[in-house]
């Protein structure tokens, strides 16, 4: 079939921009797929969490709260529930952020209840 | 002339409480007069006797207990233990200075060889390591009980905690003194909110013992425990109650508490073993 000037611009001006869409849409449902899928939002939530556990320990502050926290994010990833494992680590890394902040405080803190 | 009028407002200036150099005489003095002030109707050396020297009801029901002592059996069975022969022929006896008797109130002692804080319960195992034996549990029965004997053969001798010419015993005395004051836990409690701010308040059921003379029951047979209890347990039952992971039983923070709170008590009498709720 010969080309004629409407499909010709039909290819320059439209196919181009569709095709890009398409890729873009293409790479963000991937992207969107890889950072929905629960297991590994899980993983990555959980590492943070125990990270910040770990420095939590090396200053001799863990909370027992935050061990809990981590057990139950184990435990809901043993059975499936990387959604509720996600919420569970989350607190988890919050707890032990705070327990990190207190530490830190309480280096100085301390000396204001000293009787003397 | 405006900035440290600001400064001092702020809090910034002038001499921070709680200085980095201690001076342990000033400390215990000052510590002392604390709980008198607060409580002046206690005779000084009825602290040791925890929550039953701040309220009477209670006071009334432990000289019951008193007369069949829950701690007994522990205390039948730590002298039992104490005598018993290791596999080597030794006993307890042998590592300890007037063959461990009458000698509770000197403990913990800073060791300028090792250069750390000695507890009882750390030097009891010592003995079994040094003559073979394994360790046993800083947390259970049979440390509580060899613990209750040796206070029992102790009782109503006056605490007698020195801290050595030697900066490393003073660096411990300042370590436990962090601990003591340091808040940890959800609950953001340090062991001064409970036996310094409100001893003689109601946590719960429980009346809060004053941080003074606090050590010379030790160790205690507590009801909520059905059982006895040495220190280690009722420093980790302590760090738990305010949602803290305990550190390990015998850990140098523990210690460093364990010679501080004995320093605060000098001259008081050791109670030990004791009974609580």
């Amino acid at each position: 079939m010969k080309a004629t000037a409407s499909t010709t611009q039909f290819r320059i001006f439209v196919l181009p921009p569709l095709a890009l869409l398409f890729a873009l849409a293409l790479a963000a449902g991937t992207g969107a797929a890889r950072a929905q899928s629960p297991q590994d939002a899980f993983k990555a939530v959980y590492a943070a969490a125990e990270t910040a556990e770990q420095q939590a320990a090396r200053l001799r502050n863990r909370w027992t709260v935050t061990e809990t926290a981590l057990a139950e994010a184990r435990a809901a990833a043993g059975r499936g529930d990387f959604d509720g494992a996600t919420q569970a680590a989350k607190r988890a890394e919050a707890l032990a952020k705070a327990s990190i902040f207190q530490a830190e405080h309480e280096k100085q803190a301390w000396k204001n209840l000293e009787i003397r | 002339m405006i900035l440290p009028a600001l400064a001092a407002l702020m809090g910034l200036a002038g001499p921070a409480r709680g200085s980095d150099q201690p001076d342990p005489v000033a400390e215990a003095k000052a510590f002392r007069s604390y709980f008198t002030g607060k409580f002046p109707k206690v005779k000084l050396e009825d602290f040791v006797n925890g929550p039953y020297s701040l309220d009477e009801d209670m006071r009334r029901q432990w000289r019951e207990i008193e007369q069949f002592p829950p701690y007994e059996f522990s205390l039948e069975k730590g002298k039992e233990l104490f005598a018993r022969r290791f596999a080597n022929g030794k006993n307890y006896a042998d590592c300890f200075p007037n063959q461990g008797i009458g000698i509770r109130q000197n403990y913990p002692y800073f060791d300028q060889k090792a250069g750390e804080v000695v507890t009882l319960e750390l030097a009891l195992n010592n003995c079994r390591e040094a003559n073979g034996e394994p360790p046993v549990s800083y947390l259970g029965e049979e440390m509580a009980a060899l613990t209750a004997y040796m206070a029992f053969t102790s009782r109503g001798k006056p605490f007698d905690i020195k801290i050595p010419d030697d900066p490393r015993a003073l660096e411990a005395y300042q370590n436990g003194k962090r601990y003591f004051y340091s808040r940890r836990g959800q609950l953001n409690f340090s062991c001064a909110t409970c036996h310094v701010q409100n001893p003689g308040e109601r946590l719960r059921a429980e009346v809060l013992a004053p941080a003074l003379g606090i050590l010379n029951a030790m160790p205690i047979y507590r009801s909520e425990w059905g059982g006895m209890g040495t220190i280690s347990r009722r420093l980790a039952t302590c760090n738990s109650q305010v949602r803290s992971v305990p550190l390990e039983a015998q850990s140098q923070e523990y210690r460093d508490l364990e010679y501080y709170l004995s320093y605060l008590s000098n001259g008081l009498p050791i109670s030990g073993p004791g009974a609580r709720p």
